[in-house]
């Protein structure tokens, strides 16, 4: 794994925090004020800052820490996330979402709106509180702690052991100052994990020192608590990083210590000289050695901890139990250091995996993978078929063992396409969470004040479905902000709450995804898009259209009842570029509306886009698959209910009301003549546009679950056909294109057609 | 024998920045997705040092320290705060729920392996 895979990684991980970020604020917004849901909000900001940081996105991170900083207030109940202040964090991590696409793709942010939100988010986390209580988060850190501890240590990673005090790889400087070091230890230091032996092993690397150990207040053997910290050391170092350095190698063990440290200005040959005696850390090495362990991997891995002060025994000469059980560790991890060195060197990344993430609930892989599987499975429901009906064929005796291990084949296979399938189902939410994003920003600009409430976000629904769902969604939310609800005052006129409610849901049912949007606006205005339609030339002014019918109209294209273009739905996409793509998903669109209640756009839409259930028919010796999404019912036409209609046109009429005939067989050129309709079988079904058809086949072989091969990928695109497939016996079929083969068949104008479903 | 380190973070981010520095390092990296899960595989990993973040969730990273305190083998492990807090307060709780030292984010390899230099022999 390299820094792009691990960057990759990280903008994953952003995603998935922004959302978090999102739905938290969102809960927030409902009035959650669960200290957890403040917490995974701090948390995903927090992150993003972290990884942006690794990464030297400076923009992120600034931004991310002004925003982190403000939410910090409200973790510290500092600030109230009322309705405004949550408006703006819900900008900001709109603005995050910015910042960190443009991190990712490149491409401008708007830097305005981003400044000026980090204005409003500074002027939340001040003006709520005295300034001294905001400021630490805010402010630089005290020196103490903000001294980079290793950027200017320059540590060596030299073979190491104590004769190595000052060593001579840092000759001292001419003007290195010398400073005065007092180093007593409290037991906490050791509690901690920190160890005195470590931080004079860190001292040393920072210049040539002496040092004296102190070991007056050390008790007899009997009254010694191994715990306690006994021992205190004077040290005198001369070093170029003069106290401050100094004062960094105790940066982690400052508050479990005294320290002193002073620099000498003069006089240092003398002091030295003075303190300077034989220096403590030899016969500590020594005494050590003569324990002949020269096995420093043996030993290293011992635990430690129970004797940590007596560590402090340097001198050979104290209780000798104490020094060797402690030293020994800890002379062999100092010979260790090295030896971890080597294999850093030698490291071998393979070697390490083994190693990886502990205990994983979730893996990612490659969505190619999945595909892969997804088609293969494709092919074993294929060949299991095949091979059911050759054993049909071939052998009537009916051996029960072949046929009930040939059906349980059959489930099996059934399971693992289902199984197959699942994994590349998807919760819908990420599209709900993108489009509470478009409802702020449409309310916005409209001056609306809209209420987005989501449910069944997590409804699964396969990934590719997803992906091409959030362009109509979109379209759809905009518009019912915009044309759907009222202006507040409007609203509150009508004695409705000013605040316009959109409810986007989904479901399963019959093994379909179901979404509604509704909208509590004013509904469609059917006088107003009639007279549209009738001013665009759609529909014949006389025309007497049903409601449903009229509701229907603005799914034509290029229809927008919008008073003047508004920048926001005026971008010359329609409903009907929405009708289009809910189709290209196999799915349905429909709409219902009641004046001053609103209206409920429903889609249904399959679960996956690699089988589809069809209908296997024949026409002209040709077996095809209708879309079974498509056909509302299926009859058998008497000859009394065709009727003919111009010079090749037929109707049939159902239930008092007439419907075109379409020779399925006559669009494909299957044939060159009309089929006689009575032998055939009519499907009825609906195209786009709203208006039905009646698709005339010879006859209906069943229906069939298929998987789907893409027609233009094997061959080439084929007017009229969607794709194809296979079926048990081997062959291939086709699978119709309904809408297409409607619209060849019309040929005429839309306002024939309006007018035809108008006289129906 | 190479050194063990326990790493605790919840971002997949982090978590895989650590590993691989880490291991280029040579060190062995057992890794906890939280402090719920770093005293769950504390025994199992046996390491000679834990990295920790702070905010986490289930358990924060204060909450995990004073855990490991806790446990009679592994109270006195070292333990390094790896947090993009910088304020002084923040660290002053880490330390006083144990931690033996910290490395300030942005994540920088070099700094992580010095500080782990820093705490262990």
């Amino acid at each position: 794994m390299d820094m792009n895979e691990i960057k990759e990684i990280f903008f994953q991980e952003c995603e998935e925090q922004l959302a978090e970020l999102e739905s938290g604020l969102l809960k927030l917004n409902d009035g959650d004020r669960d200290p957890e849901t403040v917490n995974a909000v701090f948390r995903a900001v927090h992150s993003i800052k972290g990884g942006a940081g690794a990464f030297g996105l400076d923009d992120l991170v600034s931004f991310a820490h002004v925003f982190e900083t403000t939410l910090d207030c409200v973790r510290s109940n500092k600030l109230d996330p009322n309705q405004d202040v949550l408006k703006v964090m819900l900008k900001s991590a709109d603005v995050l979402a910015d910042l960190t696409n443009a991190a990712r793709d490149g491409g401008g942010v708007d830097e305005a709106r981003s400044k000026q939100l980090i204005r409003e988010l500074e002027a939340l986390a001040n003006g709520e509180m005295p300034a001294a209580s905001e400021a630490p988060a805010a402010k630089p850190a005290p020196a103490l702690v903000a001294t980079p501890v290793a950027d200017d240590e320059g540590f060596q990673p030299i073979p190491f052991s104590f004769d190595d005090f000052g060593g001579e790889e840092k000759p001292v400087e001419p003007f290195a100052p010398t400073c005065e070091i007092l180093f007593h230890p409290k037991r906490e230091l050791y509690a901690k994990g920190n160890e005195a032996t470590l931080l004079l092993r860190d001292l040393s690397r920072i210049g040539e020192m002496s040092i004296r150990c102190d070991m007056d207040s050390l008790p007899p053997l009997e009254d010694m608590n191994p715990e306690e910290a006994y021992f205190s050391w004077k040290i005198s170092i001369a070093t170029e990083k003069g106290e401050d350095g100094v004062r960094t190698v105790f940066e982690f063990a400052e508050w479990d210590c005294d320290l002193e440290v002073r620099t000498v200005e003069e006089d240092h040959e003398a002091e030295a000289g003075k303190d300077e005696l034989p220096m403590q850390p030899v016969p500590f090495d020594l005494s050590i050695l003569d324990d002949g362990d020269d096995d420093a991997t043996g030993e290293a891995d011992e635990p430690a901890a129970p004797l940590s002060s007596a560590n402090t025994a340097a001198e050979s000469n104290v209780v000798p139990i104490a020094a060797a059980s402690r030293a020994e560790p800890s002379r062999s991890e100092a010979r260790a250091a090295p030896a971890v060195q080597q294999a850093a060197a030698a490291a071998n990344p393979a070697a390490s995996a083994a190693s990886a993430a502990a205990a994983a609930p979730t893996i990612r892989v490659d969505l190619d993978r999945v595909d892969r599987l997804i088609n293969l499975v494709g092919e074993l429901v294929i060949n299991q078929a095949m091979l059911s009906q050759s054993v049909i064929e071939n052998d009537n005796t009916g051996v029960s063992s072949i046929n009930m291990g040939l059906e349980e084949l059959q489930q099996l296979t059934r399971e693992i396409q289902d199984s197959v399938m699942a994994i590349r189902a998807q919760p819908v939410k990420p599209v709900f969470q993108r489009m509470s994003r478009i409802v702020r920003e449409i309310a916005d600009v409209t001056g609306k004040s809209v209420r987005l409430i989501t449910e069944g976000e997590n409804t699964e629904v396969d990934k590719t479905v997803i992906d091409k769902l959030a362009e109509p969604l979109t379209h759809m939310i905009r518009n019912a902000v915009d044309h759907g609800l009222e202006a507040p005052e409007k609203r509150e006129a009508l004695g409705k709450n000013p605040e316009g409610t959109v409810r986007l849901t989904a479901k399963h049912r019959s093994g379909r995804i179901v979404i509604e949007l509704a909208d509590d606006g004013g509904g469609i205005n059917r006088e107003k898009v009639r007279q549209k339609a009738i001013d665009n030339d759609l529909i014949a002014a006389d025309a007497n259209l049903s409601d449903e019918e009229i509701d229907n109209l603005i799914f034509h294209a290029g229809f927008s009842t919008a008073d003047k273009i508004s920048d926001i739905s005026g971008r010359g996409v329609g409903m009907d570029v929405v009708k289009r793509s809910i189709q290209a998903l196999g799915g349905r669109i429909t709409i219902s509306s009641k004046p001053g209640q609103g209206s409920v756009f429903t889609m249904s839409l399959p679960l996956t886009l690699a089988v589809l259930d069809g209908m296997v028919v024949t026409v002209a010796g040709q077996t095809l698959v209708v879309p079974l999404t498509a056909i509302v019912e299926t009859l058998q036409p008497e000859a009394s209910a065709i009727h003919s209609f111009g010079a090749s046109q037929r109707l049939i009429s159902i239930r008092n009301s007439f419907c075109p005939l379409v020779d399925v067989g006559r669009i494909l050129n299957f044939r060159s003549t009309q089929a006689d309709p009575v032998d055939g079988v009519a499907l009825l079904v609906e195209s786009e546009g709203g208006g039905q058809r009646a698709l005339m086949v010879d006859a209906i072989q069943g229906q069939r679950q298929v998987v789907i091969k893409s027609l233009e990928a094997n061959y080439t695109h084929v007017p009229g056909i969607a794709a194809a497939t296979i079926l048990g016996d081997g062959r291939v079929a086709l699978i119709l294109d309904v809408d297409a083969v409607v619209a060849a068949s019309r040929g005429q104008s839309l306002k024939q057609e309006i007018s035809l479903a108008a006289t129906g | 024998m190479k050194k063990k380190v326990l790493t605790v973070d919840d971002s997949r981010t982090i978590r895989n920045m650590l590993l691989v520095t880490l291991n280029n390092a040579g060190f062995e990296t057992i890794q906890a997705e939280d402090g719920v899960e770093g005293l769950e595989v504390l025994e199992e990993a046996n390491p000679d040092v834990i990295v920790t973040d702070i905010n986490m969730p289930r358990l924060d990273g204060f909450g995990f320290i004073e855990g490991v305190r806790r446990n009679e083998k592994y109270r006195a492990i070292p333990i390094l705060v790896l947090t993009t807090e910088s304020d002084a307060e923040k660290k002053n709780r880490a330390r006083q729920a144990g931690a033996t030292g910290w490395i300030v984010k942005p994540f920088d390899p070099t700094k992580l392996i010095d500080a782990i230099e820093r705490v262990t022999a």
